[in-house]
């Protein structure tokens, strides 16, 4: 671009592939000293990717990274750090149980006659962070303090062992507006220092108040990068969501989806420091669309109506009789079932089979002492593998040998064989290829028809448009629009969640 | 008040108050001969326990050590029966093989990615059936340098005696807290402990530092077997079951938590000293049954527990607030 | 069903062939090993002696199996056979019936089990720490039941369990192996199996789909206590007393042991009863072995810690890829010349 020689890090043409799914296709990414590079994208557009490659975390599989002009390879994330580049994460990497200046002098700590020597090291930990405008008890534990000081703490670490280049990989996820101006300070002063800041968040906000360029990736793509001052946030939303999102049109599914009676609502249904209260009406045979960013509360709203987290206010009632979802297993008693958007860790039983995985959900509402006999969970497990085109050379085979799209398709099955009344599904098309993509919505669309209700949770906003009878829009975990009829377009929705903040917040 | 003391303070408290109340029944407790008692009595336990701590604060554990203190006491009764060597002698290489035997068992945990409970597990039966394979009998130790080295002792005011191997308990709680807290090796225990992943992440030599951890505590299991050989005069290979378990109960005792990362050597000698009081306890009543003893320190075991996962649970809330 | 049986011949293989090369190298020392008589109406001989002497192991390593399945362990059990034990002897010399005394100690197993369950389904507490409760408090409540003694009965009832003898079996033999069949045969033809299956693989995909997570956890380890309950009473029939110090000592260390060498990992998820079974019974037999080899029995230490290291060595994931890297060296050195 303009000014070659102000690069500090270059990243070119980067590709990594695990098994099943391409992370980075062709990615390049270039950092200037002393700027903030904001790194944007939805879940699994690759920003972590790209950046566990830039750090030496993953090997990637070709592709070149240069600093300050010349080529590097850092085998892990230590040797990175020696070379100038350091990373600080949303969840503090550093260790809660010691005190701050041990964590700052890990490994490094000054002695004296063999010993360590404690009053100097604390002294210099002192010193250090006075640079950054914080004065505290340096041989106080770690974990007394809030984690927006620990993220100075940290950033002050990775600082002063590299000192080139800080990847800021989420920091601001759970700090408040007050901690934030203060991390963004120590940002700042690090930026007038000449370092390079690669910045990833999904505040919006954050990105216009601090960043000078934006990259923007999405399936492991490289869609652009621009200068900050030049991009509307309009056009930044829909290059991180989708496509040529105003051609997309609202197919016309209201006309099943209207006919149904309304047989499940929340109302003021919410729990604090998750979700704020919210009203939700389900009517039979129609899909209600969530949109959001990440972050912006939706899998927070699915975990509240499951009963995974336990609402504290409002009221639940089906077919207008008051019911009470304490837990998930109440919640499967009332016919609700939910697919998570995280399969790996709150999906599969990774080493059971996939009749087995099927057949969980179902024989869990039994009870044990009824176990379903194995010609009936064969029956089940053929039925839905055809049914729902699981490829796979069994249905013996380890959940955990699937891919992805197949591992979905089967947590699906789960929930189908109990023959849910109203099913959540969270991200349900995430990371996996096209072609069960394609069959995913297809089956959203016919269970729907079918008469089913189901709530969708999704950051796909054409896929959305296309199967939503409404939609709810969240931003910063509270449901702010509801879009129904010919409202219904992935424009509107970006327009509503890129609507400024409400008055009072500003 | 930092949450990381009240273990501790806890622990004291409980100490203070029980022998409060102990010397209130009977008077004579508060002596510097039961005080001495107590220390030569618990000697060997201590510094075991010592070793534990270490282990512990780094997120491991140590089943071996009752064995390891068994073998080093029938190692040294057999080679000082049947060989002119000195005891001296005898000691550095026990202490070689211990430490040796430790340190092999940190590098399998390591590197071969096995969970230290099942290693060390290994660890025990190996270093018992040494033990008898060197001798089934107990053989006694009748070295004339053994007499001079339990002939040592400090006399106390008021007539109790801090013998040798009393203070040398002492000295090994002593360096171990040197160790723990002032050596870089000390902060990478609790590094460990802290978590794994994080601290490899932030440099600290993983492999190393566990080695050097087992191999820390196998030297205390023998230098334990060494005051254990002293405190009995004799070696046998069923001795000393069970101390890893009352090593154990002493460290959670003394305030440390057990899944690691947080607690004092110096606690761990408190909760070796509340162990010891309920014992002595029990000798002046003369009417309690002595397994009291295992249901109070169980019973303790189980409030500490209780009490590490109450703050734990509160420390998790209180983030949000400073 | 009859691929089901080959499947399970195949996953239990490595312990049968184990088992059989132990069997065998003793036979081929001691040809009379598989000598078996009958006396008064009673099978005699070593086999049936290996089968006898690993009850107690074989008993507990059921209910280790399962809490171990779950990705706990449960250090309790010897602990909780000694407080059964002295259940069962108190309840004997103060002349209660059979049945009474059967049920108290049983019901006693089961209330030690579900405190340990409640300490982890509940409470959240790690089951390695939680059972350490147990296991040092245990012993002292034990000898606080028989008052420090070796408390003798001579309720014929009560020792029928520990040298009576039904169907010419010894009755420990039957059972261990009636109760090993039957919760086995529970597990596999209830639902139970796979959802405590579920549960260690996966607990928190298992709670979203709706298992109850802390009821079965709870259970496994009452079944856990049960089993030890079950131990108990024919450790303190054998020998007609219960002894506090020593009964079931070390036993828990003998039943991960048999579960491990049963094939069973220790990180939980897929389990095998037969296996821990079988896994017993090769701990025993090595145990008859040397016996009768005329080695101490002490050496049996020796040899256990052998069995560890090779398990070891087996399950690690790393020693897995250390020696394919040293089957694969050699092919990477003839492509380079």
């Amino acid at each position: 671009m303009a000014d070659h020689s102000a690069d500090i890090l270059v990243a070119s043409e980067i590709c990594k592939s695990f098994p099943g799914a391409k992370a980075l296709d062709n990615v390049s990414f270039s950092l200037r000293a002393g700027e903030v590079h904001a790194l944007l994208g939805e879940n699994g557009a690759g920003k972590s990717t790209l950046i566990k490659c830039m750090t030496g975390a993953y090997a990637r599989d070709s592709g070149a990274l240069m600093l300050s002009g010349s080529t590097i390879d850092p085998r892990d994330t230590l040797a990175a750090q020696q070379l100038g580049i350091g990373t600080v994460y949303q969840e503090v990497n550093l260790l809660p149980n010691l005190s701050v200046a041990e964590n700052l002098y890990l490994g490094r700590q000054p002695r004296r006659f063999g010993l360590t020597d404690n009053r100097r090291m604390n002294r210099q930990a002192r010193e250090l962070l006075n640079g950054y405008g914080i004065d505290i008890d340096v041989t106080a534990q770690l974990d007394r303090y809030s984690v927006a000081i620990q993220q100075v703490i940290a950033i002050a670490r990775a600082v002063d062992l590299s000192g080139k280049v800080l990847i800021l990989d989420e920091p601001t996820a759970s700090l408040d507006s007050h901690e934030v101006a203060m991390l963004f300070n120590v940002v700042r002063s690090l930026k007038k220092r000449g370092l390079g800041i690669v910045f990833i968040t999904h505040f919006l906000e954050q990105v216009y108040e601090i960043s000078d360029r934006i990259t923007v990736l999405r399936n492991g793509r490289l869609v652009g990068t621009h200068d900050t001052a030049e991009l509307p946030r309009k056009q930044l939303i829909s290059l991180m969501l989708g496509r040529e999102l105003a051609q997309t049109e609202h197919l016309a599914r209201m006309t099943s989806a209207n006919a149904g009676e309304i047989r499940f609502r929340f109302s003021n249904f919410g729990k604090r420091g998750k979700i704020k209260p919210f009203d939700i009406d389900v009517k039979a045979g129609e899909v209600i669309g969530v949109a959001g960013l990440l972050g912006s509360g939706r899998t927070e709203t699915a975990e509240v109506l499951f009963g995974v987290d336990h609402a504290d206010s409002g009221r639940a009632e089906i077919d207008g009789k008051p019911v009470r979802i304490g837990s998930p297993r109440a919640a499967i008693e009332h016919g609700f079932g939910f697919c998570p958007e995280d399969r790996k860790s709150d999906g599969i039983i990774g080493d059971l089979s996939i009749r087995e995985n099927i057949a969980l959900a179902l024989q869990a509402r039994r009870g044990w002492s009824r176990p379903l006999s194995r010609a009936a969970q064969n029956e089940l497990a053929d039925r839905y593998i055809k049914a729902l085109d699981i490829r796979t050379t069994d249905r013996e085979k380890a959940i955990r040998l699937l891919s992805g799209g197949n591992q979905q398709k089967v947590i699906l099955a789960r929930w189908l064989a109990t023959n849910p009344q109203f099913l959540i599904l969270d991200e349900p098309t995430r990371g996996i290829d096209v072609g069960a993509h394609a069959e995913i919505i297809r089956l959203i669309e016919d269970l729907c028809d079918q008469g089913m209700s189901l709530l969708v949770i999704s950051s796909e906003l054409e896929e959305l448009v296309a199967y939503s009878s409404r939609i709810i829009v969240l931003r910063d975990r509270e449901h702010v629009a509801e879009l129904q009829g010919e409202r219904i377009s992935a424009g509107a929705i970006v327009e509503a969640i890129a609507a400024s903040r409400l008055p009072e917040d500003a | 008040m930092n949450s990381k003391y009240l273990p501790l303070i806890a622990t004291s408290v409980i100490f203070v108050v029980a022998y409060a109340l102990c010397t209130m029944q009977y008077p004579n407790m508060l002596s510097t001969r039961v005080v001495g008692n107590l220390l030569t009595d618990n000697a060997f336990l201590g510094i075991a326990a010592v070793g534990m701590t270490f282990v512990i604060l780094s997120g491991g554990i140590d089943l071996s050590m009752g064995s390891v203190i068994a073998f080093t006491g029938v190692f040294l009764a057999v080679i000082l029966q049947s060989t002119p060597i000195h005891p001296l002698f005898a000691f550095v290489l026990a202490l070689a093989i211990t430490t040796a035997f430790g340190a092999l068992m940190g590098a399998i945990i390591h590197y071969l990615e096995m969970p230290p409970f099942i290693v060390t597990l290994a660890g025990m039966f190996l270093a018992r059936g040494m033990a008898f394979v060197l001798s089934i009998d107990s053989i006694p130790v009748n070295h004339d340098f053994y007499g001079v080295l339990n002939g040592l002792y400090y006399r106390l005011p008021g007539g109790g005696r801090l013998t040798f191997i009393g203070g040398l308990m002492l000295l090994v709680f002593l360096a171990g807290i040197v160790i723990a807290h002032r050596t870089r090796f000390g902060t990478n225990v609790y590094a460990l402990g802290g978590g794994t992943q994080t601290a490899r992440l932030m440099g600290v030599p993983v492999a190393r530092t566990t080695i050097q951890i087992y191999a820390l505590s196998g030297f205390l299991a023998g230098l334990s077997g060494i005051v254990f050989s002293l405190y009995t005069s004799a070696g046998y290979a069923l001795a000393a079951v069970g101390v890893e378990l009352d090593a154990i109960a002493a460290v959670v005792i003394g305030g440390t938590l057990l899944t690691g990362g947080a607690g004092f050597v110096g606690g761990t000698l408190i909760g070796i000293l509340i162990q010891g009081l309920i014992q002595t306890y029990i000798t002046f009543d003369g009417t309690l049954s002595s397994w009291w003893t295992k249901i109070l320190i169980g019973l303790l075991l189980f409030a500490f527990i209780l009490m590490q996962k109450g703050i734990l649970l509160l420390s998790g809330d209180k983030r949000k607030f400073t | 069903m009859n691929q089901d049986l080959k499947a399970l011949l195949v996953r239990l293989s490595p312990q049968l062939i184990a088992l059989a090369s132990i069997l065998l190298l003793i036979f081929m020392m001691f040809p009379s090993f598989f000598n078996i008589g009958i006396q008064n109406g009673r099978l005699y001989g070593s086999l049936i002696d290996v089968l006898n002497r690993g009850a107690p192991v074989a008993l507990i390593a059921i209910g280790m199996t399962l809490v171990i399945a779950t990705k706990g362990i449960d250090l309790s059990v010897g602990a909780v056979i000694a407080i059964t034990g002295a259940v069962a002897a108190s309840s004997a010399v103060a002349g209660n019936s059979l049945a009474y005394t059967i049920v108290l100690a049983l019901g006693t197993g089961l209330l030690c089990g579900l405190w340990n369950g409640a300490l982890v389904a509940l409470l959240g507490i790690q089951p390695i720490i939680a059972t350490l409760v147990l296991m040092v408090a245990g012993r002292g409540i034990a000898q606080l039941i028989t008052e420090g003694a070796i408390l003798t009965f001579n309720d014929e009832g009560l020792i029928f369990f520990g040298s009576g003898s039904l169907a010419f079996l010894p009755m420990p033999v039957v059972i261990w192996v009636v109760f090993g069949l039957l919760v086995a045969l529970v597990v596999r033809r209830t639902a139970l199996g796979m959802l405590v299956e579920a549960i260690g693989i996966n607990r928190r995909a298992s709670m979203l789909s709706g298992v109850r997570t802390s009821v079965l956890l709870m259970a496994v380890y009452a079944l856990s206590g049960l089993s030890a309950a079950i131990a108990g009473v024919i450790v303190a029939a054998d020998i007609r007393g219960a002894d506090a110090n020593n009964a079931g000592l070390w036993l828990e260390l003998d039943a991960i042991l048999a579960v491990v060498v049963g094939g069973n990992s220790l990180l939980g998820g897929r389990f095998s009863i037969l296996g821990s079974l079988i896994g017993a019974m090769i701990i025993q037999a090595v145990n008859t072995g040397i016996l009768l080899s005329g080695f101490p029995p002490e050496f049996n230490l020796i040899i256990k810690a052998a069995i560890i290291v090779v398990i070891l060595m087996i399950q690690s994931p790393r020693a897995a890829t250390l020696l394919e890297f040293f089957r694969k060296a050699p092919e990477s050195v003839k492509e380079r010349t």
